[in-house]
């Protein structure tokens, strides 16, 4: 996972400082260069070392004990891994999935809590508490709450006479089971760039809007969505990051199953590590950083220039 | 409590007496307090079974060794614990002695190079032939056993057999049979109890299998690891474990609730009679006995049947070990080679005996099975008499693939057919193969 995060932590500062000269000439940086010492030793260790590492030990068929040089050999297995298609297809599946419904839920959820209403304080708090409870506990949590069998869901369902879905038990229905619940988990923080994003709209273009006869419709179409559009990409962005290599979710209540229907590309990984392939799974997450990268850079490029077209 | 705190002041003091004081202190390392007492420490499985009788060992130990003190470290079992350990091992971060696998799981720590060879211990004349096999390599060997051998096969409920006049099946199709009788005339109770809440139990049909296929080719397991392409997962006689469980799931003989069942649900409802069958590893009567002690007497055993009586043999699990970690040094070492020695005296099989309850032979002449035993115990034993045994695979070749409970989920649930899912096996038998840098693959 490291792998995937180190460099697009570090491009940010990369490209400020080879802005800075160009746009102020003549002005030398404000700090001496030892300054810069401490920082850039910690990233050496803690990110550039281990990610050029892994590059090397992708290549490796790696025991813990020794190192074997096996070329390309990794990637080949790799790709040959029965289950990878469908980690692939359920990786976008969930991806998408997920990206999507917050991007739903979340403005709906923004124009409401931005709206006169009784006990906005209180409500927005009540979206934005998931997002600070750990994954791990609202696996386990929903896990028991729909268990097929025992869970309260199905029971209360049973009791009403309606069908009892095996949520996460049911290879058609599993992976759906985990994204329902990831964006449960994660449509506070949506909500939240979106409620930043309808605050920040100044106000006249409302009133001039309204003067003019436009009804609440018109005024959602023509003036929220399109000014919303940055917060838009940043939700579209960070959820599409999170839910192309998300894990702990899925892992915590389906574990890939069942049998690999709800298999993602981390959770493929994550199986070749506990089996003691390290040098095959570290091939995997060399790919998936590679994948994550090729499907983020187009998204945010694209969005982007939607932006600065506004 | 006390003992931490001592020493705690004791460092502190040293500390503001002087650097190189502090430096010879935590150089001699933080179990020594220089009076002949060594505190060593000891690694099992966090579940309930593994702690109570690590605590019962170590209880043990320490009255009748009172110099020396043993910490108690628990980590979860399963690939994780896999993981765990080979991470400890290669950063020479292990516990001074733990509780593992024998066979194929112990192959793939590298026991050459990361544990103390015991061959020149005197217990291990004790041992028999087969558990010994399954704790050395060609350099030397490594563990002593913790626990009884057992089987993996079909545990019944024998209240259940004989309220519907049932026999015990010697081929498969009389084990189908009996399981459609107690479909149709058992009033609700399972026929074949299965658990995928916990992937692992999944694989019983095929671990369980391999005495019958051992029993039609006796050659098989050394051909598998030598990968020869007449001993493949997607040809019988393998293949017939994979074959039973699709079928055993096509014909509806598993209990309502079995995607999300978990092995304890499952032993409770073979224990009180709402399932009639389930094929486990026969070790797991302990959850019985701790959550039913009531119904111990009405499990019995039988093994998995093969397509001929004649194939028809239970399948045999070595019991785990105690290993030390070839970190460990010195005094620590010597307190460590005591500890292992005791769990194989007469006081640890007392242990044993009273904590672990045998579900199937010792592997050690020092323990002898207790009258009380688990009644199945005896079901095993007529096996053993008649000669009608065989190893399971793990015990006969390194190669084990880590996918296969995933794989056996797959197909016990009817989502992956039995042909594909032995040939996705075969696959991940050879990805295990090519990582072990076995010869051949």
């Amino acid at each position: 996972m490291t792998t995937a995060v180190a460099p697009t932590g570090a491009a940010p500062p990369a490209t400020r400082t080879s802005k800075t000269p160009k746009g102020r000439k003549g002005m030398k940086s404000v700090y001496p260069s030892w300054f810069y010492i401490p920082a850039a030793v910690l990233f050496l260790i803690f990110f550039a070392v281990p990610t050029f590492s892994s590059f090397y030990f992708s290549l490796t068929r790696w025991t813990l004990f020794d190192v074997q040089f096996i070329g390309l050999d990794n990637f080949i297995q790799f790709f040959q891994e029965p289950q990878l298609v469908t980690a692939f297809t359920n990786t976008f599946i969930y991806g998408f999935v997920t990206s999507a419904a917050k991007v739903v839920l979340g403005l709906a959820l923004a124009l409401l809590l931005t709206g006169p209403i009784l006990g906005r304080g209180y409500l927005r708090g009540v979206i934005f508490f998931p997002v600070l409870v750990s994954t791990i506990g609202i696996g386990f949590t929903f896990k028991a709450l729909l268990d097929p069998f025992h869970g309260i869901v199905n029971n209360v369902l049973g009791f009403l006479n309606l069908p009892q879905p095996g949520w996460y038990t049911d290879p058609g229905l599993a992976l759906l089971t985990v994204a329902a619940v990831d964006v449960w988990k994660g449509v506070g923080i949506a909500t939240l760039i979106f409620m930043a994003g309808i605050v920040a709209i100044p106000h006249e273009y409302f009133e001039a809007a309204r003067m003019d006869g436009a009804g609440a419709w018109s005024v959602f179409r023509n003036i929220t969505l399109p000014l919303v559009q940055p917060a838009t990409a940043t939700v579209i962005i960070l959820s599409l990051i999170g839910g192309l290599r998300s894990f702990d979710l899925i892992w915590a209540i389906t574990k890939g199953g069942p049998g690999f229907t709800s298999d993602v590309i981390a959770s493929v990984i994550y199986k070749q590590y506990q089996a003691g392939f390290f040098g095959l799974s570290t091939a995997g997450n060399v790919i998936l950083f590679v994948v994550v990268i090729a499907v983020m850079v187009p998204v945010s490029i694209f969005l982007n220039r939607k932006q600065d077209e506004l | 409590m006390s003992h931490v705190s001592k020493r705690a002041v004791a460092v502190v003091a040293v500390a503001a007496m002087s650097g190189l004081a502090l430096a010879a202190c935590s150089a001699g390392g933080g179990g020594d307090s220089g009076d002949g007492a060594v505190e060593i420490s000891y690694l099992t499985q966090s579940d309930d079974n593994n702690t109570n009788q690590a605590k019962a060992l170590i209880e043990a130990f320490e009255a009748a060794n009172p110099d020396i003190t043993v910490k108690l470290e628990t980590q979860p079992g399963g690939t994780e614990g896999d993981n765990l350990m080979k991470t400890k091992l290669s950063t020479g971060s292990m516990e001074d002695v733990f509780h593992y696998n024998s066979g194929s799981l112990l192959q793939a720590l590298n026991p050459d190079q990361t544990l103390v060879n015991l061959s020149d211990e005197e217990w291990v004349s004790d041992l028999t032939d087969d558990f010994k096999a399954v704790v050395s390599t060609d350099n030397g060997l490594y563990g002593a056993p913790w626990g009884a051998s057992f089987a993996g096969a079909v545990m019944y409920n024998k209240t259940v057999y004989e309220d519907l006049g049932l026999e015990i099946p010697t081929t498969w199709d009389e084990f189908i049979a009996n399981s459609e009788k107690i479909k149709a005339e058992g009033n609700g109770v399972a026929p074949i109890l299965q658990s995928y809440g916990d992937t692992w139990t999944s694989q019983l049909f095929v671990l369980g299998d391999f005495a019958n296929v051992t029993a039609q080719d006796p050659e098989w397991a050394e051909q598998y690891t030598a990968n020869d392409p007449n001993a493949k997962y997607v040809d019988e006689p393998a293949f017939a474990g994979f074959a039973n469980q699709q079928e055993a799931f096509d014909k509806g003989l598993f209990n309502e609730d079995f995607p999300s069942m978990t092995n304890a649900q499952a032993m409770e409802a073979l224990a009180t009679g709402a399932g009639a069958q389930y094929p486990m590893l026969t070790a797991t009567i302990a959850t019985i006995i701790q959550n039913n002690p009531d119904n111990v007497a009405d499990i019995g055993v039988f093994a998995l049947p093969a397509a001929n009586a004649d194939d028809t043999a239970i399948t045999i699990w070595q019991p785990n070990a105690i290993y030390i970690s070839k970190a460990t040094e010195g005094d620590k070492l010597d307190a460590a080679k005591k500890f292992v020695e005791f769990a194989n005296s007469s006081e640890g099989c007392d242990v044993q005996n009273a904590t672990a309850a045998p579900a199937g032979p010792y592997v050690t002449t020092a323990c002898t099975i207790p009258d009380d035993a688990p009644a199945l115990v005896d079901d095993i034993q007529a096996y053993f008499d008649s000669g009608k045994t065989g190893s399971a695979l793990e015990f006969l070749s390194p190669i084990k693939g880590p996918n296969l409970e995933n794989i056996t989920v797959a197909v016990g649930s009817g989502i992956t057919p039995a042909e594909e899912g032995a040939a996705q096996y075969d696959d991940d038998v050879k990805k295990q193969a090519q990582q072990l840098g076995l010869e051949g693959w």
